[in-house]
């Protein structure tokens, strides 16, 4: 290590320095956000799959004496909506429906970004230049409005806003594969693989991908979290999960009507979906902490 | 400086042409498409409807289709709503204005309170502060913002009535005063996310200024603290600031939309909404190729102004 | 600790009476110098010489308390300033403010990257000017009035134009001069120079040290100059201070200390230069220290430099640390076998 190293690290030319002890309790500080926000996806999974079978009420179940009902005052724990239904309830099924479809989302526009991103990266040039181009063309549109264009144009099924979805998440994770690849494809082991004869796709799926797992790892997460919040948007503006069937954001809809008499209504899908995206955003942060501290902000 | 806005032009003009390609693309996924306002007329035969689809063009090569559809757009002429049958452009530019004033006073809240954090959160990393901000600007990212939006109107505007609950301003009272106050929570609320993103951008490249040699030297020469906190190291972070203010101009432009639906604003995302739900495909594909053309233009412009405040691009 | 220290008398400009630099790292606590004693006379040009490692650098930071706070590091030990204007002060003793205000006025820094120590985005003119503007309260306009100047007086030409250039329109050679341009700005009567040379060309360099020595001679201001390059070393200074593991092993003038080093190490180094040889020697191996600067963590007990040392003597080498002896008048050294090596050093 030089002395000019040394000279300028010296110096940190902050006002304040902390202690190193401080750095190591902020990156322990991040892992237990990391692990609050698996905790927190474990939770809202394991209580929307298997909370309606473990409570007393049905969330289809109409009781109209008992509409709008506070939370915390009855036998109802989290409160009846505008048409007496259980709210923990309807909470825990349109859970599965937001989940599943931010889930699965996350799946299909993972494994498009993945290959768009390393076809682009593998075969650079104009190839290339041109996929990127148009991934960039694409970041163009802002996504609420790429989204609810192609919403509407489709008929709302669970399975057409999923895919909507997808169309609107995949290009971050393009970018993000496209850098891992490019770089990885003049690493040794891929042109020792290329000298050996092995086929493009070979390759590309054999030798770069499964190095590029960790990116991708930490992308896909930080889909999971757009991809919840992307629903909860289109169905909240009428054009993404249609009733009866519940979703977050479908709740939210029909919640703005009552904001007045009935808050609870409005505050609790919301708060379960920012814990659903938090929780997965606290994981994505940690996962890229670990898998590669150069990547973070 | 010449040699780096030609090229920027020139990539913007390919990003242009490959935007108008994707619209055009989704454009012609909507069902029935240009042809839908009239099917539903009572008494529309098949041979009818099929002269009318010759008669707008509709049964030739979609290439041929593109380059007309393209070259109507650049000379201007949008289509027509099928609802009032005004200019498209004529029916944007009436909404655009409530739009532009909600984006950039939430941008100019936002630069001022996230430049604030990230600066503190850099000069005192790791404290409870530094903490604290990044911690708080992850839940902000993930709060949807209209619901974050609805709690603002629930607290401020029913519980407190402090603040309006929509609208541009209230009837009966059109003064400078009753604009402000009604712009108040819509631009808070979509400033949040804003204030979020640039906090840690700005975090993030105050710590790397910070470290630099030239920060060495400015303390060296014995200046005060403040001088070289704002002359030599916040400067200096803002700039790669510029080319991020750009870049966050789609999400701003969705936020807005959002924002614009819970408070009834009447700018561009609510007129979109109309027109989903009335199906008037002329104006949705009209604001959304202007939304594509304003993201463009509005990076195309951020580059411009980083090469200008950059003297190692300007004087080149 | 060591013998007695050097002379203290009121003529001197500098005084460094055992300072020590403790760094607190994650992996332990690293002593980057390790009770340092040296002074500097007003006008004279000291240099400071070693290896990476060595705490060069360190010393000159902690002069300027350019050193991480505390706790990361902790500098203890005191630093007498005798200036006629601004008075006899320990630094390390002096509140932030008033240190602040004796930084960049009496006592000026250059350091060795010229090509990152100047901020891309201020003109020449303003960056220079900043400092005269801080410490003599003038406005803008003297200010950049006295930057022309100074630029004129380091050699620059067309200063008046030079003001508003920016760095990146500057050679390393250019900026270089530029940092001595601000470090002069307010008349230092100390100026430490860590390695402004490194980075340069050898005929940049040539230049460069021509320019201290004649501004030395201009305004009779001290220099402290930093090197790892013995060349160097004999062109420009007039005492040479050799530093191993963050102690000073060896002390002397110039002169003396090249002619007849007494410490192994200075005697390691200096044959270590290569040597441009005619005739019978013409095909001699290039004679390098074996072995590496000992990690600061983990210091040898005894002699720091004893395992790679040709002249050590087991069992007295390695078991105490030597102290620091006078030799001679002015010239120190930190061996325990000085004087059985003296003769057979000196004939090398």
């Amino acid at each position: 290590m030089s002395d000019t190293t040394s000279t300028t690290a010296a110096i940190p030319a902050t006002a304040t320095s902390r202690r190193p002890r401080n750095r190591a309790l902020a990156r322990f500080a991040r892992h237990r956000l990391a692990l609050f926000g698996l905790c927190a996806i474990v939770a809202l999974v394991f209580g929307c799959a298997a909370g309606p079978y473990l409570i007393a009420y049905n969330d289809l179940h109409i009781d109209i004496m008992h509409r709008f009902a506070l939370p915390f005052s009855g036998p109802h724990i989290l409160g009846t909506d505008q048409l007496g239904r259980d709210m923990l309830a309807r909470l825990m099924m349109a859970g599965r429906v937001s989940l599943t479809v931010g889930f699965a989302a996350m799946l299909l526009s993972t494994v498009f970004g993945t290959l768009i991103g390393t076809i682009a990266g593998y075969f650079g040039g104009i190839v290339g230049t041109a996929l990127m181009r148009f991934v960039d063309a694409v970041l163009c549109f802002p996504t609420i409005f790429l989204l609810l264009a192609l919403a509407a144009f489709v008929q709302p099924t669970l399975f057409s806003i999923t895919l909507v979805i997808a169309a609107t998440a995949w290009m971050e994770v393009a970018r993000v594969v496209e850098a891992q690849i490019r770089t990885l494809r003049e690493r040794d082991f891929a042109l020792a693989a290329e000298a050996l004869g092995a086929s493009d796709a070979y390759i590309m799926f054999r030798e770069l991908i499964p190095n590029a797992i960790a990116p991708i790892v930490v992308a896909s997460t930080l889909n999971v979290a757009r991809a919840i919040l992307l629903e909860s948007y289109v169905s909240f503006l009428g054009y993404g999960i249609q009733p009866p069937t519940p979703s977050w954001g479908n709740m939210l809809n029909n919640a703005q009507e009552f904001l007045v008499s009935a808050p609870w209504l409005a505050i609790l899908p919301g708060l379960l979906i920012t814990l659903a995206v938090t929780g997965f955003n606290f994981l994505g942060d940690g996962l890229r902490d670990a898998l590669d501290p150069r990547l973070d902000i | 400086m010449t040699r780096f806005l030609l090229r920027r032009l020139g990539q913007s003009l390919v990003l242009l042409w490959l935007v108008s390609v994707i619209g055009f693309a989704v454009l012609h996924l909507a069902p029935g498409g240009p042809l839908s306002q009239f099917t539903l007329t009572p008494g529309m035969t098949a041979a009818q409807l099929k002269l009318i689809a010759h008669q707008l063009g509709l049964d030739r090569p979609l290439p041929v289709q593109y380059w007309e559809w393209f070259s109507r757009m650049l000379v201007g002429n949008w289509g027509r709503s099928y609802r009032d049958s005004q200019p498209v452009l004529l029916v944007i530019g009436a909404h655009i204005w409530p739009t532009l004033e909600l984006m950039v006073s939430s941008t100019i809240i936002a630069i001022l309170l996230g430049t604030w954090v990230g600066v503190l959160g850099a000069i005192r990393r790791y404290s409870l502060f530094d903490y604290l901000a990044t911690v708080g600007a992850m839940v902000a990212l993930s709060i949807p913002t209209f619901w974050f939006g609805l709690v603002v109107i629930y607290i401020f505007s029913v519980k407190l009535g402090w603040l309006p609950a929509g609208n541009l301003y209230t009837i009966g009272n059109g003064s400078l005063l009753d604009y402000l106050h009604h712009l108040i929570a819509p631009s808070l609320v979509l400033a949040l996310v804003t204030i979020a993103i640039w906090s840690r951008y700005m975090r993030a490249a105050m710590l790397e200024v910070i470290n630099q040699d030239y920060v060495r030297t400015a303390r060296a020469k014995g200046l005060p603290e403040r001088m070289i906190l704002i002359r030599h190291t916040i400067r200096n972070a803002l700039l790669p600031m510029i080319t991020i203010a750009g870049l966050q101009l789609p999400t701003l432009l969705s936020g807005a939309l959002v924002t614009e639906t819970v408070f009834t604003w009447p700018g561009m995302g609510r007129l979109f909404l109309d027109s989903i739900s009335y199906r008037d495909y002329p104006v949705i594909m009209g604001v959304l190729m202007f939304t594509a053309v304003l993201v463009l233009v509005g990076n195309l412009f951020a580059d411009v102004l980083y090469a200008v405040a950059d003297p190692r691009i300007r004087l080149d | 600790m060591g013998a007695a220290p050097p002379a203290m008398d009121a003529e001197n400009l500098l005084e460094v009476e055992d300072l020590a630099v403790r760094f607190h790292t994650d992996a332990g606590t690293v002593a980057a110098l390790n009770g340092v004693s040296f002074t500097v006379r007003p006008g004279e040009t000291l240099a400071l010489v070693g290896e990476s490692g060595s705490g060069k650098s360190v010393t000159s930071l902690a002069i300027m308390r350019l050193t991480p706070p505390a706790p990361g590091c902790r500098v203890t030990g005191r630093i007498l300033f005798r200036d006629r204007q601004a008075g006899t002060h320990d630094l390390l003793a002096l509140p932030a403010e008033q240190m602040r205000a004796l930084r960049g006025s009496r006592i000026a820094m250059i350091f060795q990257e010229p090509m990152t120590s100047l901020n891309p985005v201020m003109t020449i003119g303003d960056q220079i000017a900043e400092a005269i503007a801080v410490h003599r309260g003038t406005d803008r306009t003297s200010a950049l009035a006295s930057a022309a100047e100074l630029l004129d007086l380091v050699g620059i030409p067309e200063p008046r134009k030079r003001l508003s250039s920016y760095p990146h329109h500057l050679s390393g050679g250019m900026r270089q001069r530029v940092m001595i341009a601000i470090a002069l700005s307010c008349d230092p009567a100390l100026l430490i120079a860590d390695e402004p040379t490194t980075a340069l060309d050898v005929t940049v360099q040539a230049q460069i040290l021509d320019l201290l020595k004649n501004l030395q001679k201009t305004t009779g201001m001290a220099v402290v100059f930093i090197t790892h390059n013995l060349g160097v070393v004999a062109e420009i200074a007039d005492r040479v201070m050799v530093m191993y593991a963050g102690r000073v092993v060896e002390q002397a003038a110039t002169r003396t200390l090249f002619r007849a080093p007494l410490m192994p190490y200075t005697a390691g180094l200096l044959h270590s230069v290569p040597r441009l040889r005619i005739g019978a020697g013409a095909r001699a191996k290039l004679e390098a220290i074996q072995g590496n600067v000992p990690d600061p963590m983990n210091l040898p007990p005894g002699c720091a430099f004893a395992p790679r040392c040709r002249h050590v003597r087991p069992g007295l080498c390695d078991t105490a640390a030597p102290t620091l002896e006078n030799a001679s008048p002015g010239h120190r050294v930190r061996c325990v076998r000085w004087r059985e090596l003296a003769p057979p050093m000196a004939a090398a």
